[in-house]
């Protein structure tokens, strides 16, 4: 509300009368400084989404993670498996959707869940069914993007993937290598270090170093944070830092809350004493939120947009155009996805869906500001 | 290649035996007692393992330290003496690497023990295959001595594809069956036949807090009927109570549901005295338990710990995990039932298979076929 009211007083100063000395400054103040708080005020309308992978195998801890980082309890009725059902378990891939809003920014977050990950026996190739996943999201959204009706494109492409890491071995296990080789082309990977209350601070800080000198032996392009600007203070470059230094992140996730030091806070109950999910010196776990939701999501979705997605559109494109030339055919100019020419019958009908929503939309909106008013 | 053994007396009896499994890594013999370390401070050394000191003075129980038989050879797969006097136990760890195995024998015996402290320089890395490795050590404690063996599994199970894994492994406990029976079917044998069976098999589970995964119920299976195992949750300290209560109950269905006979197995319980006691142990397992070679002070009193900033995990309180519970189980109590068990009914069993199995082939399995013995002698002996 601050920025809409700071835009209509610029806009009232600039109208209204004044004295020579402040038009004067006005003739040079062309107004367009008030662009972010219009952008700010259509991107808070549309609201955001995001798309987050999680991967690793069972009883790592990555739904109570997922809990812990978005407050909500996306696994309330989840069956675990048993052993007999899962040895012939392959791997699945599993969304869940929830709407959360938190100071009047809507957020539609979607969790894709991989269950089933390598907990075979013979785990080769486990990886495939969630390369083909990511790999569908970007061809549904490169044929809707080269569709002739751009207005509702879903965009269900994966904007970033926590990797779970064993805290039990000594580093990287074959699985995880060749897991993160196989989709650090695809998605933005962050390796996580999961169930991090298990290790010393001496064996955390020697886990890490070998996590990362294992990721830059085998060449694995796991997400990096963008360099701070030159401008910024010195406390948010020192911040920055920390933060790059710290990965892989060592979590802890709980769904329960204790009382610890007075206080009720997320926690886990043990006998020699009390874990804090948000205390910094216990886990990293305040470092991945303020990363993954406070500072780098946009950066997230723009990697993946400028990057992978595009990565992927110029392979596909470049195949296209090989298989044309060696077809014989004409190229195409413009080389698109081939489409089904659509007839006047889908047209109608996809016209008539549109104002369907529209409608359906307008009244959603009545309603709320009805409840709204109800509740003032 | 070929490595040099290095014998050393034993009090009055001959020379000791240095047992090496497939892969010739055995270690130099020299009983090590657990250096107590003082309150330990983010001190990145601490963790290197310690690099086995000659001991200046000669350690308890070898009274001539004079060495003997120097034997060099790449294929050892043999013994050389025999042991008079003093107990023989061997145990097998198995489970995926980063489990704390090393660590949880080491705190058991309390003696660097594991084949982790044997190596100077050791550098962990997976291994591409399941190769088995195995320590000797003569530990003692009151007069008492033990020959334990330790045997490990390196590469269980952190393959991507691990089918099979466990082969190597049943291939193992069985060729000391096999070695066992020689020996015992032998015309001239030895007054105490060297025993390098597998006395127990220690499984560790990783504090999932799930169920079984398929490889667990695949492994244990197979040597539930072989050996006898001992399930238990590694690296503990990651579950809460609760959670570790649920996750003991899964994994007891999941060996019920899949008709896993874990030690101490309910048929073999004697009386109704050893039932009862057993069925409390039964009720129990598999141990939760938690495993450090390192000690801190809590509450004026050194203990063996894990430090953490939340607090310090004492491995000898059953408030905070069952490694006591399992040292009693293995060490003072259930030791000698361990080996009970295994020469009575596992190693019986393999016998009379291999005796069916020969008898059945026409072919006995007697002493002709070990050493150049008369037709009188064969024929006597085939009547086994």
């Amino acid at each position: 509300m601050d920025a809409i009211m700071l835009q209509e007083k610029l806009v009232e100063r600039l109208l209204c009368a004044r004295g020579r000395t402040t038009r004067q400054k006005d003739k040079q103040y062309v107004g367009f400084a008030t662009l972010p708080n219009q952008v700010h005020r259509k991107s808070v309308k549309k609201g955001f989404d995001f798309t987050l992978m999680v991967a690793g195998e069972s009883g790592l801890g990555k739904s109570t993670l997922v809990n812990s980082l978005f407050l909500t309890d996306l696994y309330k009725d989840r069956k675990l498996l048993n052993a007999e059902e899962r040895i012939n378990q392959t791997v699945e891939i599993t969304k869940h959707t929830v709407d959360i809003e938190e100071k009047g920014v809507k957020l539609k977050l979607t969790i894709v869940d991989t269950p089933g990950f390598g907990d075979a026996v013979n785990n080769n190739e486990c990886w495939k069914p969630i390369t083909d996943y990511i790999d569908q999201q970007f061809e549904q959204y490169f044929r809707d993007e080269s569709g002739l009706n751009r207005k509702n494109i879903l965009d269900n492409r994966v904007h970033c993937c926590l990797y779970f890491i064993p805290p039990f071995g000594h580093g990287l296990r074959p699985v995880d290598v060749e897991f993160m080789k196989a989709l650090h082309e695809k998605v933005n990977i962050i390796p996580l270090i999961a169930k991090a209350d298990c290790l010393t601070p001496n064996e955390i800080k020697k886990l890490k170093d070998r996590v990362r000198d294992e990721i830059e032996r085998f060449g694995i392009k796991v997400y990096q944070f963008p360099e701070c600007d030159s401008d910024e203070d010195e406390e948010f470059k020192q911040m920055d830092k920390e933060l790059k230094e710290c990965t892989p992140f060592a979590v802890i996730g709980s769904n329960t809350v204790v009382e610890a030091r007075g206080q009720r806070v997320r926690g886990r109950l043990y006998p020699w004493g009390i874990v804090e999910v948000e205390n910094q010196s216990h886990c990293d776990f305040v470092k991945l939120r303020n990363m993954l939701i406070r500072s780098h999501m946009h950066d997230l979705k723009d990697v993946t947009c400028d990057v992978h997605y595009e990565n992927y559109r110029a392979h596909c494109i470049q195949e296209m155009t090989s298989k044309l030339a060696q077809d014989n055919r004409m190229d195409s100019p413009i080389p698109i996805l081939p489409l089904p020419t659509p007839d006047a019958e889908t047209e109608r009908l996809i016209k008539m869906k549109d104002e369907e929503l529209k409608r359906m939309q307008e009244m959603l909106e009545k309603m709320q500001q009805q409840m709204h008013e109800k509740d003032q | 290649q070929s490595r040099y053994y290095h014998f050393q007396h034993c009090s009055n009896t001959d020379v000791v035996v240095v047992y090496t499994a497939q892969e010739l890594d055995s270690e130099l013999e020299s009983p090590v007692r657990m250096e107590e370390e003082s309150e330990v401070e983010l001190q990145v050394e601490e963790e290197e393992p310690e690099v086995m000191k000659q001991p200046e003075q000669p350690p308890p129980c070898l009274s001539e330290p004079n060495t003997q038989g120097i034997i060099k050879g790449s294929d050892l797969f043999g013994y050389v003496g025999i042991e008079a006097a003093g107990f023989e136990f061997n145990i097998m760890v198995v489970g995926q690497s980063g489990l704390g195995k090393s660590t949880l024998v080491n705190t058991l015996f309390k003696s660097k023990v594991s084949r982790k402290s044997c190596t100077p320089n050791y550098e962990e890395k997976i291994s591409k295959t399941v190769h088995l490795q195995s320590v000797s050590h003569i530990i003692e404690e009151k007069g008492v001595k033990m020959r334990l063996t330790v045997i490990d599994t390196p590469g269980f199970g952190d393959q991507i594809n691990n089918e099979n894994c466990w082969e190597p492994i049943v291939k193992y406990i069985n060729e000391q069956y096999e070695k066992y029976l020689k020996e015992e079917l032998h015309v001239n044998r030895k007054r105490r036949i060297p025993d390098t069976r597998v006395h127990c098999c220690v499984y560790f589970l990783p504090a999932t807090g799930h169920w079984l995964r398929p490889i667990d119920v695949e492994f244990m299976k197979r040597l539930g009927n072989i050996v006898s195992i001992v399930p238990v949750i590694a690296k503990a300290d990651t579950l809460t109570m609760e959670e570790r209560l649920e996750f003991k109950q899964r994994i007891r269905q999941g060996l019920q549901a899949n008709g896993i006979r874990v030690y101490p197995q309910k048929e073999y319980d004697e009386d109704a005295e050893e039932r009862i006691l057993n069925d409390r142990i039964r009720e129990s397992i598999p141990f939760a338990v938690v495993g450090t070679d390192k000690e801190h002070q809590v509450n004026g009193n050194k203990v063996l710990g894990r430090k953490t900033k939340w607090g310090i995990i004492e491995v000898e309180n059953v408030a905070h995990c069952e490694f006591a519970h399992l040292r009693d189980l293995l060490i003072r109590s259930h030791l000698q039932d361990l080996k009970d068990v295994t020469h009575n009914i596992h190693y019986e069993t393999y016998r009379v298979r291999r005796l069916n199995e020969s008898n059945a082939n026409g072919l006995g399995l007697s002493a002709l076929s070990l050493e150049n013995g008369t037709a009188e002698k064969s024929e006597a002996e085939s009547q086994l």
